[in-house]
């Protein structure tokens, strides 16, 4: 990294750093994204935290597999993180240069996206008026539809944002020297399938 | 072993080669089929507890680190990084006594759910 260096007329003579490097050179939107993620990260850990401290030693908890489709959710991890390698894929792409890739692979992570949030919209629609679930019944109802929620209003924003960036490519308005912008939407999407591994082991698996 | 050496030679300034994604993508999906495994095994309500709870972080330090590349990153970043998870930790340890302790002790393990009087029911 290198750091300009000033003299400090009233040091006699000494020399000062006058910039500090960056964490993320080059690249100072990456910096803000994971300044956001962490925000991000202390949300959802403390609604995953207080979903835990409520059902820690609660015997009126209910058994989740009563309830919740295992296998459809697995399947929606696993698209998950077929989009999430899309998503490297595309950035890969985009940072050699190579349009083509970049355009395929980030439509193959919208994609992924959008079938994520297919599949939990009939989950929902599942639980909400087949089984009779609400978010007023009990803590276990309210603490699901709040963190499967939350989730998927992120994977909604995730997807909006990775259409855009695949629309302006279409344009030919991300150059390959414009591929910090599809780096920060990918520490994005990458963020929002992190969380849902840890929500499907909490909420579904344990 | 073979692509993980192949990870780990990648230069961590080599803007356009990185670590074999496909790589981590298999180890991932290989690591969510063993957390189904364990959710159909019949183990103890502690092992399993712990198993996908161990197997859920390997998942998301894979994510971090190569999906986002934390692992070629400045340093400084694993701070920003890893902030949340002490918050996370001190938000648990301080909220589980608080709620399990005082919301459910009085709540007989015999008594089904439907059938328990309205004393039971959690103190605010």
């Amino acid at each position: 990294m290198s750091e300009a260096l000033a003299v400090d007329p009233h040091a006699h003579g000494a020399v000062v750093d006058e910039y500090e490097p960056s964490l993320t050179p080059g690249n100072s939107g990456k910096l803000g994204m994971w300044a956001f993620l962490a925000a991000d990260a202390m949300t959802f850990g403390a609604a995953i935290a207080a979903y835990g401290a409520l059902r820690y030693n609660n015997i009126n908890w209910p058994n989740p597999a009563h309830y919740l489709g295992i296998t459809t959710t697995a399947v929606m991890t696993f698209i998950l993180i077929c989009s999430s390698v899309t998503m490297v894929e595309a950035l890969t792409g985009i940072q050699n240069g190579n349009q083509s890739k970049f355009r395929i692979f980030m439509f193959g992570t919208i994609l992924g996206g959008v079938a994520f949030l297919t599949m939990q919209a009939f989950e929902w629609h599942h639980l909400l008026v087949e089984r009779g679930m609400s978010i007023h019944r009990d803590l276990f109802d309210a603490t699901f539809f709040i963190l499967t929620g939350f989730h998927g209003c992120h994977v909604f924003g995730g997807v909006v944002y990775n259409t855009v960036l695949w629309v302006r490519g279409l344009m030919g308005k991300i150059p390959q020297g414009k591929a910090g912008l599809v780096e920060i939407a990918g520490l994005y999407w990458h963020f929002v399938d992190l969380v849902w591994i840890l929500i499907f082991t909490f909420v579904y698996l344990i | 072993m073979a692509a993980q050496a192949a990870m780990e030679s990648n230069s961590a300034h080599a803007e356009h080669s990185g670590p074999s994604y496909i790589a981590v993508f298999i180890y991932l999906s290989v690591l969510t089929g063993v957390e189904l495994l364990v959710y159909a095994m019949n183990f103890p309500s502690d092992l399993k507890i712990g198993l996908l709870v161990a197997l859920a972080l390997a998942k998301a330090v894979l994510v971090a680190m190569y999906f986002m590349h934390l692992a070629t990153e400045h340093k400084g970043l694993w701070v920003i990084a890893a902030t949340p998870l002490v918050l996370v930790a001190f938000c648990y340890l301080m909220l589980r006594p608080d709620l399990s302790k005082r919301a459910w002790a009085h709540v007989s393990h015999t008594t089904p759910r439907a059938a328990q009087p309205a004393s039971a029911a959690p103190q605010s």
